[in-house]
C-alpha cells in the first residue's frame, strides 16, 4: 500500500503512466474480484496525458477506483446489478468531475452489493468480493470491491458510498481508512440513489491524511444537488497529532449484546490512547439507538422502492422480449433484479402502502427524530463519539447471506449516524485472528475536522494502519 | 334561478403548463422544443438517467405563485414536493414529482357566467408538476404495434389547477376555461396556441350519483361535448334501472364519446411520500413582492374598457376575452376613436378572423387605425370597409393600395345626384309604386344608384338623395 504522497514522488521522479501500469497489471492477476470494470485503456490515456502536461492538480496522475454506483461518462456503470449491465453512461458524478479536474486517473469500478444494499458485498450480480486479510472472508458491503481495493493495493484510494454504513463496515473488514461526511457536504448528483435522505460519497485509503486528501477534492456545494450545502473548508489542515483537550464520549449502548469481545477490548484500548494523549472520556446515553435498524430500514427500503422504479428496460440496459409495456416492465425487473434488491423494494412498497404508511414510514421518521436528537445531546457534551464500527470483524463468505435479518442486525452500529446526518470516520485500531478491527470517531455535523484529528493523532501514535495483507 | 334539472355537478382539473417559462422544472432544457426532433431537448435530468437529481426553477415557483394569486387563492409560507409513484412508459423515473400535502397555493375562486348570471366557482388548490413525456402512437392507441416516446415534453413546468364540484352544466365547465386560460395567458407564463398547453380532466356525477372522471381532453370544445356526452350516457343508465359506477373513462376526441379505461380500474395506491432529493421550500414573502408585478387581470381591464373607452360592456368583455385581442384593441385604440374601434374590432374584424382561423396577430394594428381614419373622414363606405379587412386577410397589401385597386373611395355627391336622376328617369314603374305609397319601392331605386356607382356610393347618401328628388 503506497500513501498518496508517495505516490507523487515516484510520479514525479517516473511517470504517472507506469504507476498506473503498475496498478493495473496488480488489478489483472488479483484474485479478489474487487473491480467489476477496469477501464484500462482510458486510464493510460488519460495518464499519458497528464505526463505530458507536467502533473498539474492535488491528485496528478493518481489512481483511484471508484464504485460502481457513481455514474462514470464513457465507463459502464453497473450498481452490480444485471438490470444496468451495459448501461454506459452519458454524464460524470460531481466528484468525478472534480476528481478528474484535480488530475485523478479513474482506473475502474469496484464491486460492490447489488443497488448497495447489503452488507458484504455478496449480493452483486458479478458474484462476491474476497477479503484480502481472508479470502473466505467478505470484504464487508456495500463498498466492498473499494475498500478491498486498497487493503490489497489494487488502488490506493478509492471512492464508496455509505448509507446505512457502506463506506464504515468495509474499511473496518478491510483494515483501511473510510469516512462518511455530513449529509449534504458533497454532491451526490450522479450517485445512483438507494436510500437518498441518509447516503453520503464517502472515500477510503490506507491512511487518514489519504482520505482527508480526496475528501478536500470533492467536497463543496454543487448547484445541481438541492441537499447539497454552501460552506468552504480545508480538511487536510485539521490533521494535527493534536488531542489535548478533546471531550470523547463513549456511548454505552454500542458496546451492547451481541460485540464481539475483542472488538470492545481494541476500541476501548483506542479510547485509553486517545486519553492518553491529553483527551479526556465520558460514559454517553443514547437511549434511542435500539429503534434505529428499524427505523433505518423502514426509510431504506420505502425510498429505494421509488428510486428503483425506473429500471424499466424502456431507455437503458437489460431489455427482454417486447410485448405490452406492463408486460415487459414486469419481465425486465423479474430478470434483472436479484433477491435482495427484491426483497427491499417489496419491503418499501409495502411500507408506503395506504393503511401502512403512518403504521410504518411515518413512525420511522419519527425515531428518526428522536435519534438525531439523541446525537445532539450527546454533543452538548463532547466533541466525537468513539465506538466499534462493526460489533465484529468480518465473516466468512455464505455465512450470513440466508439470513437476511441476521446481516441487516451487523448494521447496529453505523446506521443511527446516517439517520442523524453526522460525518463518521472508521479507522483500523486492532486485531483478532489475523482479522482487522475497526473504530468509528463520529462528529457533530459538519464537524469533520474534530474526527479527521482525532483518527490522524491516533494513526500517529499506534501502527495498526501500516499492516498489510500477505500479496498485498 | 337555474334548476339544473338533472343535479349536474362538475369539477374540472386542468393542466397548464407554463411553456413560456424558458427551462424545463427541475432541469436547464429549454422548452422551446415545438418545431425541433423528437428527444432532442432533454438531459440526463428530465431523462431519469441513474444518478440525476432534480433542482427546482425559481422562475416556475413564482409563476405558480402568480397563478395561486390570480385566482385568489391563499399562497403557502412552506410548500413542498412528493413522489407520486406509479409506472408509465412516458415517466422515465416511475415517480412524478408533484405536490401532495402543503401545495403551493388553496383555497381561492374565479367568476364565471353562469346559468343564472355570476357564478363563483371555487378554487381547491393550484400545485406544481412535472409533466410526463408524450406517447406517440402508429393509428389508435388501441391498434398502434409500437409506441413511441418523445421526452422533449418531459420535465416541462405544470400548474394543476383543480376546482370545486361547482360547476352545474357543461356550457359552464366551458366558460371556465375559457376565463382560466384567459387568466393565464395575461400572466405571460403561457401561450395557449401551442399543442398539449392546456389539458383537462373532468369529473361529473349527476343526481347525487357516483362521479366519473373523463381523461384525455385536450380541448375547451372537446370538454364541453366530453360532458354533455356523459350526462347523457349517465341519464340512460338511470333510466335503465342501473347504477353509474365511480370510474376514469376516456376521451375520443375524434369520435365524441368516452369509453371506460377498465384495464387501468384497478385503484391506483401512488404511496406519495415526500421527494428526498427536493428540500421544503420556504417561499414567505415571496408573494407581496410578486403580487406589486402582477399584471392587469381581465375583470379589471374590463371594467377600465368601459370606463377610459366609453364602449359597451359587450364590447369591452368581449375585447379582453383574449390577451392578444385586448392589447392589439388599445393599440388601435391610442391612433383611432376607441368607440369605433370595439365596433369594428369586436363585431367585424373577429368574426373575420374566427371564419378564417386565424387569431388576431395576422392583422396590422396601422391598417386598423388606418381603415377607421377612412371612416371616420368619409372616404370610404362601411362596405368597402369590410372589403378591405377582407382582402387584406386573404391577399395582404395596404388599406391604400386596396382603396386604389378597388375603386372605394366614396364618390362625390354630384355624381351620386346624377346617378339618381337617371335612376328616376330610367324606373318610372318604381317612382310611381313609390308614390302610390310603397315605401319599398324605393330600396330598387337605392339599388339602381348603386349599381350605377359600382357601389361606390353611400347607401344612405343615395336613399336622401332620392327622396329629395322624388319629393
Amino acid at each position: 500500500m503506497a500513501t498518496i504522497n508517495e505516490l507523487r514522488e515516484r510520479i514525479h521522479a517516473d511517470s504517472s503512466e507506469e504507476i498506473v501500469a503498475e496498478y493495473l497489471e496488480k488489478i489483472e492477476k488479483s484474485k479478489l474480484n474487487a473491480f467489476i470494470t477496469v477501464s484500462k485503456e482510458s486510464a493510460l490515456l488519460q495518464a499519458r496525458e497528464i505526463d505530458s502536461k507536467g502533473h498539474e492538480g492535488p491528485l496528478a496522475g493518481i489512481p483511484i477506483a471508484i464504485k460502481d454506483n457513481i455514474s462514470t461518462k464513457g465507463i459502464q456503470t453497473t450498481c452490480a446489478s444485471k438490470i444496468l449491465t451495459g448501461y454506459v453512461p452519458p454524464y460524470d458524478a460531481h466528484v468525478i468531475e472534480k476528481l478528474k479536474a484535480a488530475g485523478a486517473i479513474i482506473i475502474g469500478k469496484t464491486n460492490m452489493d447489488e443497488f448497495a444494499m447489503g452488507s458484504s458485498t455478496e449480493t452483486s450480480f458479478y458474484g462476491p468480493t474476497l477479503n484480502p486479510w481472508d479470502t473466505k472472508r467478505v470484504p464487508g458491503g456495500s463498498s466492498g470491491g473499494s475498500a478491498a481495493a486498497v487493503a490489497g493495493g489494487e488502488a490506493p484510494v478509492s471512492l464508496g458510498s455509505d448509507t446505512g454504513g457502506s463506506v464504515r463496515c468495509p474499511a473496518s473488514f478491510c483494515g483501511v481508512v473510510g469516512l462518511k461526511p455530513t449529509y449534504g457536504v458533497i454532491s451526490r448528483y450522479g450517485l445512483i440513489s438507494y436510500a437518498n435522505s441518509l447516503e453520503q460519497i464517502g472515500p477510503f485509503g490506507s491512511c487518514v491524511r489519504d482520505v482527508a486528501t480526496i475528501f478536500d477534492v470533492i467536497a463543496g456545494h454543487d448547484p445541481r444537488d438541492s441537499t447539497s450545502v454552501n460552506r468552504e473548508a480545508n480538511y487536510s489542515s485539521a490533521l494535527k497529532n493534536d488531542v489535548k483537550g478533546m471531550k470523547i464520549g463513549i456511548p454505552q449502548e454500542y458496546f451492547g449484546e451481541g460485540t464481539d469481545k475483542n472488538v470492545e477490548r481494541s476500541v476501548r484500548d483506542a479510547i485509553n490512547t486517545l486519553e492518553g494523549l491529553g483527551a479526556t472520556t465520558i460514559d454517553i446515553k443514547m437511549p434511542n439507538t435500539k429503534y434505529a435498524l428499524s427505523a433505518y430500514y423502514v426509510i431504506a427500503m420505502s425510498e429505494a422502492s421509488s428510486n428503483l422504479a425506473r429500471f424499466d428496460g424502456m431507455r437503458y440496459g437489460l431489455r427482454t422480449e417486447d410485448s405490452d409495456w406492463h408486460t415487459t416492465f414486469s419481465q425486465v425487473r423479474a430478470a434483472g433484479f436479484g433477491d435482495e434488491v427484491k426483497r427491499r423494494i417489496l419491503l418499501g412498497t409495502y411500507a408506503l402502502s395506504a393503511g401502512y404508511h403512518d403504521k410504518y414510514y411515518l413512525k420511522a421518521l419519527k425515531i428518526r427524530t428522536l435519534i438525531k436528537q439523541d446525537f445532539e445531546r450527546a454533543f452538548a457534551d463532547v466533541d466525537v463519539l468513539i465506538a466499534p464500527t462493526m460489533p465484529y470483524p468480518a465473516f466468512k463468505i455464505g455465512e450470513k447471506i440466508d439470513d437476511p435479518i441476521s446481516l441487516f442486525l451487523s448494521d447496529v452500529d453505523t446506521v443511527p449516524v446516517n439517520l442523524a446526518g453526522v460525518p463518521s470516520i472508521s479507522v483500523p485500531c486492532g486485531f483478532t485472528n489475523g482479522l482487522p478491527i475497526g473504530m468509528q470517531i463520529i462528529g457533530k455535523h459538519f464537524d469533520e475536522a474534530s474526527i479527521l484529528r482525532a483518527a490522524f493523532a491516533f494513526e500517529e501514535n499506534t501502527d495498526f494502519h501500516t499492516r498489510q495483507p500477505e500479496g498485498s | 334561478m337555474y334548476e339544473n334539472p338533472d343535479g349536474v355537478m362538475i369539477g374540472l382539473e386542468v393542466h397548464v403548463q407554463l411553456n413560456k417559462l424558458k427551462t424545463k422544472v427541475f432541469c436547464g432544457c429549454s422548452t422551446d422544443y415545438h418545431n425541433d426532433p423528437p428527444n432532442s431537448h432533454v438531459c440526463p435530468v428530465c431523462l431519469g438517467l441513474p444518478g440525476s437529481l432534480p433542482v427546482i426553477n425559481r422562475k416556475a415557483v413564482e409563476a405558480a405563485i402568480k397563478i395561486g394569486l390570480a385566482l385568489n387563492c391563499k399562497v403557502e409560507e412552506h410548500t413542498q414536493f412528493y413522489r407520486k409513484n406509479y409506472y408509465y412508459p412516458d415517466l422515465p423515473k416511475g415517480f412524478q414529482i408533484t405536490q401532495y400535502d402543503f401545495p403551493i397555493s388553496s383555497g381561492g375562486y374565479i367568476t364565471i357566467e353562469g346559468e343564472d348570471g355570476e357564478l363563483k366557482v371555487g378554487i381547491t388548490r393550484a400545485h406544481m408538476e412535472e409533466d410526463p413525456g408524450r406517447l406517440v402512437h402508429e393509428g389508435t392507441i388501441d391498434k398502434s404495434k409500437y409506441t413511441l416516446i418523445d421526452y422533449n415534453r418531459s420535465g416541462m413546468a405544470l400548474i394543476e389547477i383543480v376546482s370545486d364540484p361547482d360547476m352545474r352544466s357543461p356550457k359552464e365547465a366551458r366558460r371556465y376555461l375559457d376565463k382560466l386560460r384567459n387568466i393565464v395567458e395575461y400572466l405571460d407564463i403561457f401561450d395557449g396556441d401551442l399543442e398539449g398547453a392546456l389539458r383537462v380532466d373532468a369529473n361529473i356525477s349527476i343526481m347525487g350519483g357516483q362521479r366519473a372522471e373523463i381523461k384525455n381532453i385536450s380541448s375547451h370544445k372537446g370538454a364541453e361535448r366530453a360532458l354533455l356526452f356523459e350526462i347523457v350516457r349517465q341519464k340512460n343508465v338511470l333510466r335503465r334501472g342501473g347504477v353509474v359506477v365511480q370510474e376514469t373513462r376516456h376521451f375520443d376526441e375524434a369520435r365524441e364519446i368516452t369509453i371506460s379505461m377498465r384495464s387501468k380500474e384497478e385503484a391506483h395506491d401512488y404511496r406519495y411520500f415526500p421527494e428526498p432529493d427536493l428540500v421544503p421550500l420556504k417561499i414567505s414573502g415571496w408573494a407581496p413582492a410578486i403580487k406589486a408585478t402582477l399584471p392587469e387581470l381581465p375583470d379589471a381591464r374590463r371594467m377600465r374598457f368601459v370606463e377610459q373607452y366609453g364602449i359597451t360592456d359587450d364590447h369591452a368583455k368581449a375585447l379582453t376575452s383574449e390577451l392578444k385581442l385586448a392589447i392589439f384593441y388599445e393599440d388601435v385604440a391610442k391612433k383611432a376613436d376607441p368607440k369605433m374601434a370595439a365596433v369594428w374590432v369586436c363585431d367585424v374584424l373577429k368574426g373575420e378572423l374566427n371564419y378564417r382561423d386565424l387569431t388576431v396577430d395576422a392583422f396590422k394594428k396601422e391598417n386598423m387605425q388606418k381603415i377607421i381614419e377612412l371612416l371616420a373622414s368619409k372616404k370610404i363606405t362601411e362596405d368597402g370597409a369590410v372589403d378591405i379587412i377582407r382582402t387584406l386577410l386573404d391577399k395582404g397589401g395596404s388599406p391604400d393600395e386596396i382603396v386604389k385597386e378597388k375603386g372605394l373611395l366614396k364618390v362625390e355627391g354630384d355624381i351620386v345626384a346624377t346617378a339618381a336622376e337617371e335612376a328616376i328617369k330610367e324606373n318610372q314603374q318604381a317612382v310611381a309604386d313609390f308614390r302610390a305609397g310603397k315605401e319599398k319601392a324605393l330600396n330598387s331605386l337605392v339599388g339602381a344608384v348603386m349599381k350605377k356607382t359600382k357601389g361606390r356610393a353611400d347607401a344612405r347618401t343615395a336613399r336622401e338623395m332620392l327622396l329629395e328628388k322624388l319629393g
